[in-house]
C-alpha cells in the first residue's frame, strides 16, 4: 500500500447551469477538471490559484461537503466517496478543516470553551473535557483566562487561534486549511503561520494548505501545486518549484507578487498577464491558459497538454512549451511585453 | 500641494472615544507618490477618508487640526464649497470595485456624470470624453462598454471605470484606498502598471492607502508607516527599507512571509496584538509587542524625531541606541537557532 494519506484521482466536479421554469440543465461550471494529488504523511501540500480556480471547491470535496461529478478520493487508501453516514461521521474526526475568515466561522454566541470542546462533545470524548480544553487552548496560545470569553471579544488573530484549537481537538490526521491567514493583519499573519508549522511537528499532521499568496506556501509547503480554472498546471516539491518553475502562469504568478523591496522592484523584470480569468463554464479549448499566455502559439489552442514529468522527478508541467532557467530575468523578449 | 498639520480625527463610538487619528502631520508633493502603509485599525483609512470629508459625522469630529490644500484650510469650507473639490481637484478610488459603482446606472452614464458635474461640456463631447478616459484605463472595446452595466464588469475591470472616473477631471490629487487588495494577484500587477502609467501621462499626485509593503516598495516616492492612529515612521522609501529606525517598522518588515527568502524559512513573528484605541497604552502605543522595549517606553509617548533626509521616527531610542539594542536582538536570536 502506498504511504499516501490523501489521495485524489481524476476529480471532476462540475456545477450545473439551470435555466428556463423546468429547470433544464444547460451547462456545466467546470470547478475542478481533471485533478490529481497525493499527499504522504506528515507533509504540507501547498495549492495555489486565483479566485474562480476551484482550490476552495477542491478542499470541500475533500471533505465531503461537496459531491464529485466523476473520480475518487481516498484517505489511508480507502475511498471515502460511497462511505455511508455512519464512516463519514468516523472519518470527520481524522480531516478536519481551517476556514479562511475566523469572524463568521465561530459561533458568537458560544464561549471559546464550549466552541473547542464542541468537537469533545460530538465523538463522545466526555471524561476530562475541561483538562483537554485547556490544554487546547495552551498549544495554540490563548490564555487560560480567555476561557469564558466570547469570540467578538477577540482579535482576528485569536479567532484563527480559537478556530485551529478547534480542528486539532480530535487529534486528525489531516488538516484542511482553507486561505487560514488571508484575513488576517501583517502583523499577526506570522504567528499564525508559525503556529500551524510548530503544531505540525509536535501532533504529527498533515496539511492541505489552500492560498492565493505564493510567499505564504514558500515559507510552509513541502509540495507545491498551481491550479488554473480547474486543472492542475504544475507540481512539484518546494526547492525545485521556487528555484525554477516552468508553466508560464506559474512564472506571472511569481512575478506579479510584489516584493518588500524598493531595490529589487525597480530592477525586476515582470509577466503582466493580459486579460482575465475566462468563465469555468466555458473554458477555452486546448490549452486552458492559452488566452493569457504570453507564449501561447497556435498549436496551444488546439491541443491540451498534460501534466508531464520535466526534469527533476517529483516536478510535473502541463505545458507544451516549459520556460527555460533564467528566461525571466534574462528578460526574454517575447515574455515580457 | 497638500500639507496636514497635527490632524485629529475622533469617532465617538458606543464603547468610548476611539482616537483613530491622533495628531498626523504630512505633506504632499506636486506628482510624488506617498504611500500610507498600516494594517487594518491603523487609522490609514479614516485619515484618507477625512482630507476629503468623507467620514460620517456624527461618529467622526475633528477637534484639531488643518488640511491645508492649494492655500485652503479643507476643513474650514462649505459642503458647497467642498463639493467643488471632491472629484474635481482631488479624487478617490476605494477598496471595493463593487459598492463604489451604482449598479442600476451604465458606466458611460456614470463617467459623463463625472465629467459634466465640473465642466460644462455638452453631452456628445462628454461621450468622447468618457470613452477616451476607458481607452487610458485600458478598457478592451470602450465604445460597446459605455453602455454596459457594473454587474458585467470583472473586478479588475471595474477597477479601471473608477479609475476612470476619478481621472475625468484631471485631479491634482488622487487617493487610492487599498486599490488591488480586493484583487487577485496578477490583476493586481495591471493595475499597479496602470497607475504609474497614469501618473506619467498625468502628473497626478497619488496616496496609496495600503497594509501591503511590496505594493509600496513598488509605487511609492515616500512612506509614511501608521500604527495606533499616529506615523511612526515616514521618510523615502529607500531609507524606510534599507535604513529603518522604529521598532516597528523593522519588526514588520522582518515578519513578512517574503518570495525572495529561501524555502521553509521561520518567519520571525511580532507578538501580541494591535493595541486597542479606546483606551491605549501608556507611554509609547507599540511598548507591549516591541522587543527593543525599555522602562522608560512604559512612561513616555514618543514623538517624530527628524533623523535627517525628511527621514523621521517615533523612538525615544537615540539612533546609537537603536542600532545597539537591534544587533543585540540579533545575536540573542543566533545563539538560539545554535543552541
Amino acid at each position: 500500500m502506498s504511504e499516501a494519506l490523501l489521495e485524489v484521482r481524476d476529480l471532476e466536479v462540475y456545477f450545473p447551469i439551470k435555466k428556463g421554469v423546468l429547470k433544464k440543465t444547460t451547462g456545466n461550471v467546470k470547478a475542478v477538471n481533471g485533478l490529481n494529488l497525493s499527499v504522504n504523511k506528515g507533509e504540507t501540500l501547498g495549492i495555489v490559484g486565483e479566485s474562480g480556480c476551484g482550490k476552495s471547491t477542491l478542499a470541500r470535496t475533500i471533505l465531503g461537503l461537496e459531491k464529485p461529478t466523476s473520480g475518487d478520493i481516498l484517505i489511508e487508501g480507502e475511498s471515502i466517496l460511497n462511505y455511508s453516514a455512519k464512516q463519514m461521521h468516523r472519518l470527520r474526526r481524522d480531516v478536519q478543516m481551517v476556514f479562511q475568515d475566523p469572524f463568521t466561522s465561530l459561533n458568537p454566541r458560544m464561549k471559546v470553551s464550549e466552541i473547542i470542546a464542541a468537537p469533545l462533545k460530538a465523538y463522545k470524548m466526555t471524561d476530562n473535557i475541561e483538562q483537554r480544553v485547556k490544554e487546547l487552548m495552551d498549544l495554540v496560545g490563548l490564555k487560560p483566562e480567555y476561557h469564558d470569553r466570547l469570540p467578538h471579544e477577540f482579535s482576528g488573530g485569536q479567532r484563527q487561534r480559537i478556530g485551529i484549537a478547534r480542528a486539532i481537538a480530535l487529534k486528525p490526521k489531516l488538516i484542511v486549511c482553507d486561505e487560514p491567514v488571508s484575513a488576517l493583519d501583517v502583523s499577526v499573519q506570522a504567528q499564525v503561520i508559525n503556529l500551524f508549522e510548530d503544531l505540525q511537528k509536535e501532533l504529527d499532521l498533515t496539511y492541505v494548505f489552500i492560498a492565493h499568496d505564493l510567499s505564504v506556501i514558500k515559507h510552509i509547503a513541502d509540495k507545491v501545486s498551481v491550479m488554473y480554472l480547474g486543472k492542475m498546471m504544475e507540481r512539484s516539491d518546494s526547492e525545485s518549484f521556487y528555484n525554477h518553475a516552468q508553466h508560464p502562469y506559474t512564472n506571472a504568478l511569481l512575478s506579479a507578487i510584489p516584493l518588500p523591496d524598493p531595490g529589487k522592484e525597480k530592477t525586476r523584470e515582470r509577466i503582466v498577464l493580459k486579460g482575465e480569468l475566462p468563465s469555468p463554464a466555458n473554458p477555452p479549448t486546448g490549452c486552458v491558459f492559452h488566452t493569457r499566455c504570453p507564449i501561447a502559439r497556435d498549436y496551444c489552442k488546439e491541443n491540451t497538454p498534460q501534466l508531464e514529468r520535466k526534469g527533476n522527478e517529483e516536478h510535473e508541467v502541463a505545458c507544451f512549451f516549459p520556460i527555460e532557467k533564467g528566461m525571466v530575468e534574462a528578460g526574454s523578449e517575447n515574455l515580457l511585453r | 500641494m497638500l500639507e496636514v498639520k497635527n490632524l485629529k480625527v475622533h469617532l465617538d463610538t458606543a464603547s468610548g472615544i476611539v482616537k483613530a487619528v491622533d495628531g498626523v502631520s504630512f505633506h504632499v508633493k506636486a506628482g510624488e507618490t506617498v504611500g500610507i502603509v498600516g494594517e487594518s485599525g491603523s487609522g490609514k483609512s479614516v485619515l484618507a477618508h477625512s482630507l476629503m470629508q468623507l467620514n460620517p459625522v456624527p461618529p467622526a469630529t475633528y477637534p484639531q487640526g488643518e488640511i491645508i490644500f492649494e492655500n485652503r484650510n479643507l476643513l474650514d469650507l462649505k459642503e458647497k464649497e467642498l463639493r467643488k473639490i471632491r472629484g474635481n481637484e482631488i479624487a478617490m478610488i476605494f477598496q471595493d470595485p463593487m459598492s463604489s459603482l451604482n449598479p442600476v446606472f451604465k458606466i458611460g452614464n456614470q463617467l459623463m456624470e463625472a465629467i459634466r458635474t465640473h465642466q460644462s461640456m455638452s453631452r456628445q463631447n462628454a461621450e468622447e470624453k468618457a470613452l477616451e478616459l476607458l481607452k487610458d484605463v485600458g478598457i478592451p472595446d470602450p465604445k460597446s462598454r459605455l453602455n454596459d452595466y457594473p454587474h458585467q464588469f470583472s473586478g479588475g475591470m471595474r477597477q479601471r471605470v473608477l479609475i476612470a472616473i476619478a481621472l475625468a477631471c484631471q485631479p491634482k490629487l488622487l487617493i487610492a484606498d487599498e486599490p488591488t487588495t480586493a484583487l487577485d494577484v496578477t490583476i493586481q500587477a495591471q493595475i499597479l502598471e496602470l497607475m504609474k502609467d497614469i501618473q506619467k501621462k498625468y502628473g497626478t499626485a497619488i496616496i496609496i492607502i495600503t497594509h501591503d509593503l511590496g505594493v509600496v516598495a513598488q509605487l511609492a516616492d515616500r512612506v509614511l508607516v501608521m500604527y495606533s492612529g499616529r506615523i511612526v515612521e515616514e521618510g523615502i522609501t529607500g531609507d524606510i527599507f534599507y535604513h529603518t529606525s522604529m521598532p516597528y517598522t523593522w519588526s514588520l518588515l522582518r515578519s513578512l512571509p517574503r518570495l525572495d527568502s529561501d524555502i521553509h524559512q521561520r518567519l520571525k513573528s511580532i507578538q501580541g496584538q494591535p493595541p486597542n484605541l479606546v483606551d491605549p497604552p501608556k507611554g509609547c502605543n507599540f511598548s507591549p509587542r516591541c522587543p527593543f522595549v525599555t522602562e522608560q517606553c512604559l512612561e513616555v509617548d514618543p514623538s517624530l524625531v527628524d533623523r535627517g533626509n525628511g527621514h523621521r521616527a517615533a523612538c525615544i531610542l537615540s539612533e546609537s541606541e537603536y542600532e545597539e539594542r537591534k544587533h543585540e536582538i540579533q545575536d540573542i536570536e543566533r545563539e538560539g537557532v545554535e543552541q
